[in-house]
Formats: C-alpha cells, structure tokens, sequence
C-alpha cells in the first residue's frame, strides 16, 4: 500500500505541486482539491510536469473542486476525476495520507 | 499501550513570517512524551527555520529558534534537510543549527541530527511513514 | 475505518475548513468512525459561536456544531492556538480571567496530545490546511 499525497494550492501560486511532485514515490497517488484542480488542467506552463508525474504516479481531481471553478472542459486526459465520495475512498486505499499545503 | 507509530512532520515553510514554524514545533514537543517513532523533515523554506543567528529583538517577536536544539533532549534526533531545498537558497549545513543528540546506549557520545538528504531519499523516507502533519 | 481530521485554518479564509467539512460528512455518510476533528492554527477560529455570516451562504460553524451533535463527534481545539486567538470556553474564562466566552456548540478545547492521539489512534489522519 502507499501513501496518498493531497495537494490544495494552484501551481501558479505557490510550489506546494513542485514540491509534491519531487517527493512523491513511484506508485504513489496524487489528488488535487480545491485550488489544487488547476494544476490538472491542459495546456498550462504545469501540464508537461504533471503529465510526466502521471507516468509512475495515479494523478486524481476532485470534481466538485473542478466545477466550482468552471474548467471541466480543460482537464488533462489521464487525470482520473473523482468525487467527495471516492475522494474518501481513496484515503481508505491508501495506508498514509500526506497533505501538500 | 498502543502501537508505536511512525510520526512525520513535515515543515516547509519560513519563521516568523506566518506561525506555522512555531507551531509545528510545540506539537513534536508534546508529542515527545506519546513515545512515538518521530522524525522531522524540513523543506522548500522550512530549511529557513534552522538557520543560526536568528535576532528577533528588531521585530518584536520571540526567537523560538533555541527550541530546535532542545529536540535532542527529547529524544528528537532524526531531523531530514532536503539538499535541493538548501541548495535552491544558497545554503548549506554550514548556515544550519548543529543540532546534537547524546546516545545513551553508546555512553552519550554526542551525535548530529540533522541528516541532509537528496529529494529521492527524502521521498522514500516519507513512503515508510504511517502519519504525516503538515502545518 | 476510523479517520482523524485535522483542520488548519479558519472560516472562510481558507477552503480548508469546507473541504474538512464536506470530507468528514462524506466519510461519515459511508459509514466511517470519525475518531476526532482537531482544530490548530487559525483553525481553532471555526469555534466562535459569534459569527454572523450572511444567510445566503453556508454558516461554517453552525454546520460543524451541528454535524457533531447529528453524529456525537468529538470537535477539539487546541488550547495553545485557542488561547493566542481568543477562543475561550468556560474553564479557560474563570482560569484566565476573562469577561466572557465564546466557544460553539459541540466544540471542546483540549491539548495538543488529542492531536497526537488523533494520529495514533485513528486508521488515518487527514490534513486540511493552506
């Protein structure tokens, strides 16, 4: 089992999602809550890095966080969107839960 | 007694600036007494908090920054610096607290706390954590 | 599973104490133990019953009061982050001689070892912060 890494701030403003991505562990999870979402997004100065991250990491969005902000339509392909209810089953899959704030 | 767990916490932010430092650090200090398997891990500006020299006098604030070389006492001593966020501030364990614990199954020899770590090592210690805080 | 939720910032400033909300409600609906929701920094300001939001959004504190009556949560703030922000129950008034106090229902003020208990007891300890 492996940790979750819970990630809340947009890219742009501060390196809560630099920092996730450099110390997550292959095989880990990432999901991305409120101002977090918008680093699932296409066609951002992030995509590129968080695309790579999705190579050996899962790379989750919370939907409701996603709506609130009106770009459903921008998420990036890979980026599984989840919602209140399987963000807490994700917490439940994982043995550890890491907050990236 | 309950299970010994695996305690990480988790710092990344700078001193005085916002209170989180502080904060953070009166909860290992309480923690100490649950006997827990505690390791502190220092990132991004939380490397800014073991900075030596601090001189709050000017800002009106108190300088908790003599508290981080008590952790010893309290049986704190896995204390991780991540390399690239020294590096990334122009640091190095030069600029840092010499922070020391005294190991009584070896006749108290004194030994360092502070571990620097590359961002894959760092990574792979917090995979083995069982509860992670972050302030 | 038993989950332990620790809330980092206060009402409305931050999202966190929504989404800790929304979580523990979640979890609580599918069919979990909430063990405790601890409240630090700033945190511990989702415990005043003395705001007055306006009525066409959510009420924050109402909501985590009511929560924890609806499901016999056990919502603590810490007395350190309490002390330095002004919430106060009744022991922390006559013991510190204040004029008054604030807390809201279903809040209790307590030390920072029910935060570590949080984590030792609990399956899982979740963050909510900024």
């Amino acid at each position: 089992m492996t940790m979750l890494h819970t990630v809340n701030k947009s890219p742009f403003e501060k390196d809560s999602m630099a920092s996730c991505l450099r110390l997550s562990a292959d095989g880990s999870s990432i999901i991305l809550i409120e101002d977090g979402v918008y680093a699932a997004l296409e066609g951002t100065a992030m995509s590129d890095s968080v695309k790579a991250a999705m190579k050996n990491r899962k790379v989750y969005a919370l939907q409701e966080d996603i709506n609130a902000r009106g770009v459903q339509g921008k998420v990036m392909d890979g980026i599984e969107q989840v919602d209140y209810a399987g963000f807490v089953k994700l917490v439940t899959e994982h043995d550890k839960v890491q907050s990236w704030v | 007694m309950s299970e010994t767990k695996k305690f990480l916490y988790v710092n990344r932010r700078a001193p005085y600036g916002t209170i989180y430092a502080w904060e953070s650090l009166e909860v290992v200090l309480i923690g100490a007494a649950f006997e827990q398997d505690v390791a502190l891990a220092f990132v991004d500006d939380g490397v800014y908090q073991l900075v030596k020299g601090q001189d709050t006098a000017g800002i009106g604030m108190k300088n908790f920054s003599p508290t981080y070389a008590a952790l010893g006492d309290y049986d704190i001593n896995k204390i991780y610096v991540e390399k690239e966020s020294l590096e990334a501030r122009g640091l190095t364990l030069d600029d840092l607290q010499h922070l020391v614990w005294e190991d009584e199954d070896e006749d108290y020899a004194e030994k360092d706390s502070i571990k620097v770590v590359s961002s894959a090592e760092l990574a792979e210690l917090m995979e083995q954590q069982d509860v992670v805080l972050s302030f | 599973m038993k989950l332990s939720i620790q809330v980092n910032e206060g009402p409305y400033q931050h999202q966190a104490s929504d989404t800790a909300f929304n979580f523990t409600k979640t979890a609580i609906e599918a069919g979990h133990e909430i063990f405790r929701v601890f409240f630090y920094h700033d945190g511990v300001n989702n415990g005043t019953r003395y705001t007055t939001p306006p009525q066409d959004d959510r009420n924050v504190v109402n909501r985590w009061s009511e929560l924890a009556e609806a499901h016999d949560l056990d919502l603590v703030i810490c007395v350190a982050a309490a002390q330095r922000r002004g919430i106060v129950d009744e022991g922390e008034q006559s013991r510190n001689g204040k004029d008054g106090n604030n807390i809201a229902p279903g809040f209790r003020i307590s030390g920072l070892g029910q935060l570590i208990e949080a984590g030792i007891q609990a399956d899982r300890l979740v963050v909510f912060g900024d």
